[in-house]
């Protein structure tokens, strides 16, 4: 386990999360991909703070947990974006009848 | 103890990439659901190979206990059995535009000189990360206050104690905001 690999499988989980985003025409898949983008990002920043903490910070030890405090901030936007998102799905789905994106063109009711 | 992780690393390697693969490609929305929720669990088990132990709890709690289970509710609200995880008509620039960026990607992180920590400062912070958590629950009241332990708690409420207000606003908005979506018109 090195710092490559974890970058690489977090790339990987990134790119299949982007497909998923694009290619999916539910809302709800679309909001899942999303989930799957922000954990490899948490994956990434928290794999740069273990491996390559900055030269002069290193003594510090604080600074060797900032990742994990990008990563909580990235946690908690994410946690809100969700319920904002399926917010904004149930009431398209009142009124639609529908939670495809192809059908979603309007923002009134 | 080093071929213990690197197995440990494959088998959550293999596990996260075929559950992510599922997410987007099964056409049940439910089954995507419950393979997001494995996902999710196998990114914890990263974040404890890399000795994160707080995030791997808060992941645990926060995804895999919450928004997994918000998803549930909104597929099972929204279900239409009928058309199911329907892909639409981008899919070849969908894929095309993905793996781009996955081989440029994988070509920046291999090919960069990334200069990481001797092993023995590995070792060090390894154990730093680990005593942030632990000094604060197993170390009772002042035991656990050395010079150096600093943890993740010290870190939020001092550097980032700003950020840390900006995201107690964003929540009250997010909660505002969803009573709002959620209310129905009439009332």
């Amino acid at each position: 386990m090195s710092l490559e690999s974890m970058l690489v499988v977090a790339a990987v989980l990134f790119a299949i999360g982007l497909y998923g985003a694009l290619a999916r025409s539910n809302v709800i898949a679309v909001l899942m991909s999303i989930e799957i983008m922000f954990n490899a990002v948490n994956l990434t920043v928290v794999a740069f703070s273990r491996y390559v903490a900055p030269l002069a910070l290193r003594q510090e030890i604080g600074s060797v947990l900032t990742g994990q405090v990008f990563a909580i901030f990235i946690i908690t936007v994410a946690a809100a974006e969700i319920a904002l998102g399926l917010g904004i799905v149930f009431a398209m789905y009142r009124h639609t009848e529908s939670v495809s994106l192809t059908e979603a063109n309007q923002l009134r009711h | 103890m080093p071929v213990v992780q690197d197995l440990a690393f494959w088998i959550l390697s293999v596990v996260a990439i075929a559950a992510a693969l599922g997410v987007v490609l099964v056409k049940d929305l439910f089954r995507s659901a419950l393979l997001l929720a494995v996902v999710f669990i196998s990114v914890a088990g990263f974040f404890v190979l890399m000795s994160a132990e707080f995030l791997a709890v808060v992941q645990v709690l926060i995804y895999v206990g919450a928004i997994s289970v918000l998803f549930i509710f909104g597929i099972m609200l929204t279900r239409n059995v009928r058309e199911g995880n329907v892909p639409n008509r981008l899919q070849i620039p969908a894929v095309m535009c993905a793996s781009l960026l996955l081989v440029g990607m994988i070509a920046a992180a291999i090919n960069t000189d990334w200069r990481p920590i001797p092993e023995a400062a590995a070792q060090m912070v390894d154990a730093a990360q680990t005593q942030s958590v632990a000094g604060a629950t197993v170390g009772g009241p002042g035991a656990g206050y050395g010079e150096q332990d600093t943890g993740l708690a010290e870190l939020l409420i001092g550097d980032f104690v700003l950020p840390f207000e900006a995201v107690s606003l964003l929540l009250l908005a997010a909660l505002i905001g969803g009573l709002a979506l959620a209310r129905s018109r009439g009332s």
